[in-house]
């Protein structure tokens, strides 16, 4: 462990808007991952066939960077990152109105800088502020969050090390406002006991990551006071 | 009918603004009686309606939009213009130039391939696709200027009450502006550095376009950039 109490995140940081060209965006930094998503769309689909006549297609790409981990990895998709790829995506659509977009396509780059364990919930934590970012309508906002057990221990939001060393990790994608698990995946063993537990342990670090997202997407608003009249 | 938040307060998506028997109004839905947020934006109570002003949104096309966009393909008989909607916009000969397709026009001698258009939204297909027609005064190709993007849902901020905002800036600057709803906006003056106090100001409208007083404060930016150019 890094210091960290047993239920304490690691710190965060996000920040919506950071890439001009894209229609949304955000950067994330949570203890040592840092990560950057692109969103576009909607817009027309290339190639045409694989346009759904009745709602829009989210597609997602989940990448690691070369010099993300040590020692440097391919840069080619790999195994893991296709899984990942499908994996934030299913955890994205619940939360969107695919159904207003039909034969369009909502596209999300998932760029991982640098990886320490937990990219899947960081992945997801940031795109969906680079979702909101992007002005496409959402049921709610989706935060993501990790627990797991190490030395029988269960404990929030684990680190690579963690991750490795440790008996079970059990990543979390939550809907905080509508109550809905979008994401539920788990590495290892746990009793039916140690389950519940770490689930709601990962729950409240979900709730907590959210009111982050809500902080990050309305401190660029709020610096310049808040309200409008009419003129 | 509980409300949740104040007028005008700044809500993301998932928040619950209300319960009852409100309706919903826009970039809100209703979910077992209560009704949530779907952009980030101001909340707005109406007489029994809730909705968003949303601060970020994607262009949603509407019959009668004027629209800034560049061809992007061109088909037989037709083009297609991309207007920042979730579709391609269509743009069919007799709406271009007035006459029916026949088979020897050359459709990229009237637009080709790059060329930005103003043009007017028509019709829209079932599936959604904005339907075009250059056809109509201040229509058709751009020749000149320079296009500036904003966010579709602050167009209206940009034009102010009855267009206040925009003669002011018209007034001051001289320049040429074509307000495209698709939040592309055409900018065009005989003074270039005009038009480059133009663009700045069309940034500090996007960045600011929820505050208030906004328009005084755009009359004192233009004033006083107006100042430091004379000086220079």
């Amino acid at each position: 462990m890094d210091g960290r109490k047993w239920n304490e995140l690691r710190p965060i940081k996000i920040e919506g808007g950071v890439l001009p060209n894209a229609d949304g965006s955000a950067y994330l930094e949570q203890g040592r991952n840092r990560i950057i998503v692109g969103v576009f769309g909607p817009r027309e689909l290339h190639p045409k066939h694989l346009a759904k006549p009745h709602k829009a297609v989210l597609r997602c790409r989940y990448h690691m960077a070369p010099f993300s981990v040590d020692p440097r990895r391919s840069p080619a998709p790999s195994r893991r990152d296709t899984e990942l790829s499908m994996v934030i995506r299913n955890a994205l659509e619940p939360a969107l109105f695919l159904e207003r977009y039909p034969r369009a396509s909502i596209d999300v780059f998932v760029e991982i800088l640098q990886a320490d364990g937990s990219t899947r919930c960081a992945s997801i934590t940031a795109a969906s502020v680079a979702l909101v970012d992007a002005g496409i309508p959402m049921r709610d906002l989706v935060a993501a969050c990790s627990a797991g057990k190490i030395d029988s221990e269960v404990v929030l939001d684990l680190n690579d090390i963690e991750d490795k060393e440790g008996e079970a990790d059990l990543p979390v994608a939550y809907m905080p406002k509508l109550g809905k698990v979008t994401l539920l995946q788990m590495d290892g063993m746990l009793s039916p006991e140690e389950f519940d537990k770490a689930l709601n342990l990962a729950l409240e670090g979900c709730n907590k990551i959210y009111e982050l997202q809500r902080e990050a997407l309305k401190s660029r608003y709020v610096k310049q006071g808040e309200g409008r009249s009419a003129e | 009918m509980p409300q949740y938040f104040k007028n005008r307060d700044l809500v993301v998506p998932g928040d619950i603004l209300a319960e009852g028997r409100f309706r919903a109004g826009e970039n809100t839905y209703r979910l077992g009686g209560k009704i949530y947020a779907t952009r980030i934006g101001l909340v707005e109570y109406g007489r029994g309606v809730v909705s968003v002003i949303a601060l970020r949104s994607n262009y949603e096309p509407r019959v009668g939009d004027t629209v800034v966009g560049a061809v992007v393909d061109i088909d037989l008989g037709s083009w297609r213009v991309d207007v920042g909607a979730p579709a391609l916009a269509i743009l069919n000969v007799p709406d271009a130039i007035g006459e029916s397709f026949k088979q020897e026009m050359a459709l990229p001698e009237i637009f080709d391939i790059g060329d930005v258009v103003v043009a007017r939204v028509v019709k829209l297909n079932r599936d959604g696709t904005p339907i075009l027609s250059t056809l109509g005064p201040g229509l058709g190709r751009v020749e000149e200027g320079r296009l500036v993007r904003m966010t579709p849902t602050k167009i209206p901020r940009l034009i102010g009450k009855k267009g206040s905002m925009v003669n002011m800036i018209l007034k001051e600057t001289g320049c040429q502006i074509v307000i495209g709803q698709n939040g592309v906006i055409l900018v065009n003056c005989r003074d270039k550095e005009m038009e480059d106090l133009v663009v700045q100001v069309l940034e500090k409208i996007e960045n600011e376009a929820h505050t208030t007083g906004l328009t005084n404060r755009i009359y004192g930016f233009i004033r006083e950039m107006k100042e430091k150019g004379r000086d220079e």
